[in-house]
């Protein structure tokens, strides 16, 4: 029961290929599962402990330029780069989350909104090291002299990690951490009051989601091959926050599915490309008024709905 | 002496909500506070719990002085409590509510709960039927897997005595526990509150049931304005003039 989810999320991933007839449908797939990764974490923060970051594009940006910046420049291995630069993001967002978290409130929205702010800006004027607006190009992700290379080996890599990923934080929400952050989202007071430590939960889902950011986004830079400033913009922060919301808070498949459609729907409508913002904003507010629950909760409800009518 | 606070006070912009008070609670026993509305029950079991900070005095709690500490660590040293207004976690079922409640007693490892070790997975199962029986204990077994947005405000209360009592408090601060319940649920709270000292639970109690507080407490302390204005057995309090007077009103005479 507790593992039918995981195995049909692994059925899909083993699957999909039969239906991805070229390289470019590869290329989305993995953009899917990558976004998705971002998405689980994120989901973590927002969804479980009830905290919003507005930054999440920030650190996705760190952790690829970070990766790039110290394989490209310094000649760092690849794996070496990427783990530090996942390192760097976590103690980066334990930094500022530390004295932020012990208040009460929303104020982690706006403090990283000004650092996802910050980071965007830094990355698009130091050129010397980003390459600016234009952006640089990212080597290949090696180890022993074997790159991982083409759609076909990638896809199968990110898929494996998203099934990683979404496990582990299955594994958390099922455990007294998860709990931890469930109750503090349900009441701060009453959570504290049988012994939950609230600061240092939502610090830990925080340093959590965005060290996954960060190796979601290191991983964009080394398979893509090329990175700029876009993907670590407050809009793209904005998108990923949107993901989470329209597929489901609190449910850890709504997240990648929220990722799925998200990321799938600009491809279809590449003919609105300048209205994409718009795009997102109207899911997002259609998400809720109709469905505030998200799109797999709310799907969720009407299965059970319809199997009980059917008993 | 489990408890025992000297001269705590709490203002709030000048008010003086609790006026050095000083009390004393020995382990083992049930202490009612009473008192007419306003009269600074609440913020005492407030201060008595770490949600407030006292403007002034000691709370020392087994031999340590817990003033000015975080609202956990008090749940930490032993001191759990229910709400007057339901505090229950909503996004939860009444199982995981009592879970939750075992925050302490699980100590738990980021790798071995990512990873869901074996060790983990019998903890958790452990954990499981720990909550279970206090769901028996409190009589809300039939509700195990419901939503806890979906159970009725009488069960709540039992829930929140339920998931308080699963972190294994030394004492309890039941907030008005009866208040809109009917009197078969009412019975059943008296019940459960006899039983808390089988469990060798210490228990401080505000509540505005007299019949209930004479019926379980061994104790009643009577707060006033802030104050305390009288305190000892059930029986002497109730034929103390002043708190007559001040609280129980012509009815009781």
């Amino acid at each position: 029961m507790r593992a039918r989810g995981l195995v049909l999320l692994a059925l899909a991933v083993a699957a999909l290929p039969l239906a991805l007839p070229n390289k470019y449908a590869y290329d989305v797939a993995i953009l899917v599962g990558l976004n998705a990764i971002v998405c689980v974490g994120l989901n973590l923060l927002i969804g479980y402990a009830g905290q919003i970051s507005l930054g999440h594009a920030g650190f996705f940006g760190l952790g690829a330029y970070g990766s790039a910046i110290l394989a490209a420049r310094y000649g760092w291995p690849t794996p070496l780069s990427l783990a530090a630069a996942v390192a760097g993001v976590a103690l980066l967002a334990w930094l500022v989350g530390r004295p932020i978290l012990r208040l009460r409130g929303h104020h982690l929205a706006m403090a990283t909104l000004g650092l996802g702010i910050i980071v965007a800006i830094v990355i698009a004027t130091e050129d010397g090291l980003t390459g600016g607006p234009d952006g640089m190009s990212v080597p290949p992700l090696a180890a022993f002299g074997v790159a991982l290379a083409g759609e076909t080996a990638w896809y199968w890599a990110v898929g494996a990690l998203l099934v990683g990923v979404v496990w582990l934080a299955r594994n958390l929400i099922d455990s007294p951490r998860g709990r931890a952050l469930r109750a503090l989202h349900g009441s701060e007071v009453a959570a504290e009051m049988v012994g939950i430590d609230s600061a240092r939960h939502k610090l830990n889902a925080f340093v959590l989601s965005a060290a996954l950011a960060a190796l979601a986004g290191g991983l964009t830079a080394h398979y893509a091959g090329f990175i700029t400033p876009a993907k670590a913009t407050f809009l793209h922060s904005i998108e990923l926050v949107t993901m989470v919301v329209f597929g489901g808070m609190a449910s850890t498949f709504g997240a990648v599915a929220g990722a799925a459609v998200l990321t799938l729907l600009p491809q279809f409508l590449t003919a609105l490309k300048d209205y994409e913002m718009v795009v997102f904003g109207a899911v997002l507010m259609f998400t809720m008024i109709f469905m505030p629950r998200g799109l797999v909760p709310t799907l969720e409800k009407a299965l059970a709905a319809a199997n009980r009518r059917a008993v | 002496m489990l408890l025992r606070t000297e001269e705590l006070s709490k203002a709030f912009g000048g008010v003086a909500a609790v006026d050095a008070v000083s009390i004393a609670i020995e382990e083992g026993t049930v202490h009612a506070l009473i008192g007419p509305n306003g009269a600074g029950k609440t913020t005492l079991l407030n201060l008595l719990c770490g949600i407030y900070r006292p403007t002034r005095g000691r709370i020392v709690f087994a031999g340590r002085d817990l003033a000015g500490r975080a609202t956990h660590e008090y749940a930490a040293a032993g001191i759990g409590r229910t709400f007057q207004n339901l505090q229950v976690f909503f996004n939860m079922t009444a199982l995981e509510n009592v879970m939750t409640g075992r925050h302490l007693l699980e100590p738990c490892g980021f790798a071995a709960a990512a990873l869901r070790l074996p060790a983990r997975v019998r903890e958790e199962r452990a954990c499981r039927l720990e909550a279970e029986a206090l769901l028996e204990f409190v009589g809300l077994a039939q509700w195990r897997d419901t939503p806890a947005d979906a159970m009725p405000y009488g069960a709540l209360k039992r829930l929140e005595i339920a998931r308080a009592l699963a972190a294994r408090p030394r004492l309890l601060l039941l907030d008005e526990p009866a208040a809109g319940l009917n009197p078969v649920e009412t019975a059943e709270i008296d019940r459960l509150i006899h039983s808390l000292v089988t469990r060798r639970v210490t228990v401080v109690l505000v509540e505005h049931n007299m019949k209930l507080v004479m019926g379980v407490s061994q104790h009643v302390l009577v707060l006033d304005y802030g104050r305390v204005l009288a305190e000892g057995e059930p029986a002497a309090v109730r034929a103390n003039p002043r708190v007559v007077e001040a609280y129980l009103g012509a009815e009781a005479r």
